[in-house]
């Protein structure tokens, strides 16, 4: 096989990583709805920890994305 | 039919003002032409925010006084009190990470630049901050501090795995912290570019519907520029706790 065919599946199969961060991201924003909607009042106390945790969730998803940069244009 | 639309070149680094110091090249190139713009968009912000000194603020002082406080209880919500003292970095910080993604999403063809899009930049602002914060955890605790590594409370047979990957996280802390920036304002803005390649390529008859997505999606910039600065700083906050303050 070609490198740069290689590289680019490569790149493509690295991007399944961003899956993880669909559903981790999800799952924050659905945790704080759902609990939102029990408890209006605790909800604005709890938003700066979501963002935070939308965040940090983002980032692992974007590691993997980051990786698919590597493979494309630094190897 | 011209060459295809390259969405990487928004992210080239471009010499202004030709310098070499000895065999090194130390060129004035856009990015640091775009730092010295945040700088001084930051001092103007603040300092002819802070020109009337009314009690009752004016929207420009109301502004300069809501970041001072946005980030001052961040500080000491975070890292106690004695953490305030490092309050002027995390503050620096902050304002320069949020200015430079803001300004990289000014419009400007060929003379914009994001600053926080390159991983030389994000890696030595977390580099800074993750020497700085060992550095004052030794100050502070002296050898004392190798025992943030092995938690309280855990049998001995679990402590033999948990100590090296406790180390391991910590080491890759100023990792983690430069790859989330870099990669949210580089992806951002690679979207960016393609989507606009899009509008532009559809032209009038279907180029409308990208156009709508785009709209969107600068708005979501807009807002992931503020909310990295944000977590960049705050981070930087939790990981200055942990210095100051050994128990997890």
């Amino acid at each position: 096989m070609e490198v740069a065919a290689a590289k680019l599946i490569g790149a493509g199969l690295a991007c399944v990583a961003l899956v993880g961060a669909g559903i981790g991201i999800g799952n924050i924003f659905g945790s704080f709805v759902a609990a939102g909607v029990r408890n209006p009042a605790g909800a604005p106390k709890m938003f700066t920890n979501v963002l935070i945790g939308f965040a940090l969730a983002e980032a692992t998803g974007l590691f993997g994305l980051l990786i698919a940069f590597m493979i494309l244009f630094v190897f | 039919m011209a060459d295809a639309h390259n969405p990487l070149e928004q992210f080239a680094i471009r010499r202004i003002v030709d310098i070499h110091i000895g065999g090194l090249d130390a060129s004035f190139t856009n990015s640091a032409a775009w730092m010295v713009i945040a700088i001084v968009a930051i001092t103007v912000f603040m300092t002819y925010g802070m020109r009337a000194q009314a009690l009752v603020p004016t929207r420009w002082q109301s502004l300069a006084e809501m970041a001072y406080e946005f980030v001052a209880n961040m500080v000491r919500e975070n890292a106690g009190t004695a953490g305030m003292q490092y309050f002027p970095f995390v503050f620096t910080l902050f304002m320069f990470v949020l200015f430079s993604n803001l300004l990289g999403l000014l419009p400007l063809v060929n003379l914009g630049f994001t600053v926080t899009s390159h991983i030389i930049v994000t890696f030595a602002l977390a580099a800074t901050v993750f020497i700085g914060v060992t550095i004052i955890a030794f100050a502070k605790h002296g050898l004392k501090f190798l025992t943030f590594f092995v938690p309280h409370g855990v049998p001995w047979p679990l402590l033999i795995v948990l100590t090296p990957i406790e180390v391991i996280s910590y080491f890759i802390r100023p990792f983690t912290l430069s790859v989330r920036l870099f990669a949210n304002m580089m992806a951002g803005h690679t979207m960016l570019n393609i989507i606009a390649s899009f509008v532009i390529g559809l032209g009038l008859i279907a180029g409308w519907a990208p156009l709508i997505f785009m709209v969107g999606l600068s708005g979501l910039e807009l807002a992931i520029a503020g909310l990295q600065a944000f977590v960049f700083a705050i981070l930087t906050c939790i990981y200055l706790n942990d210095a100051l303050h050994l128990h997890h």
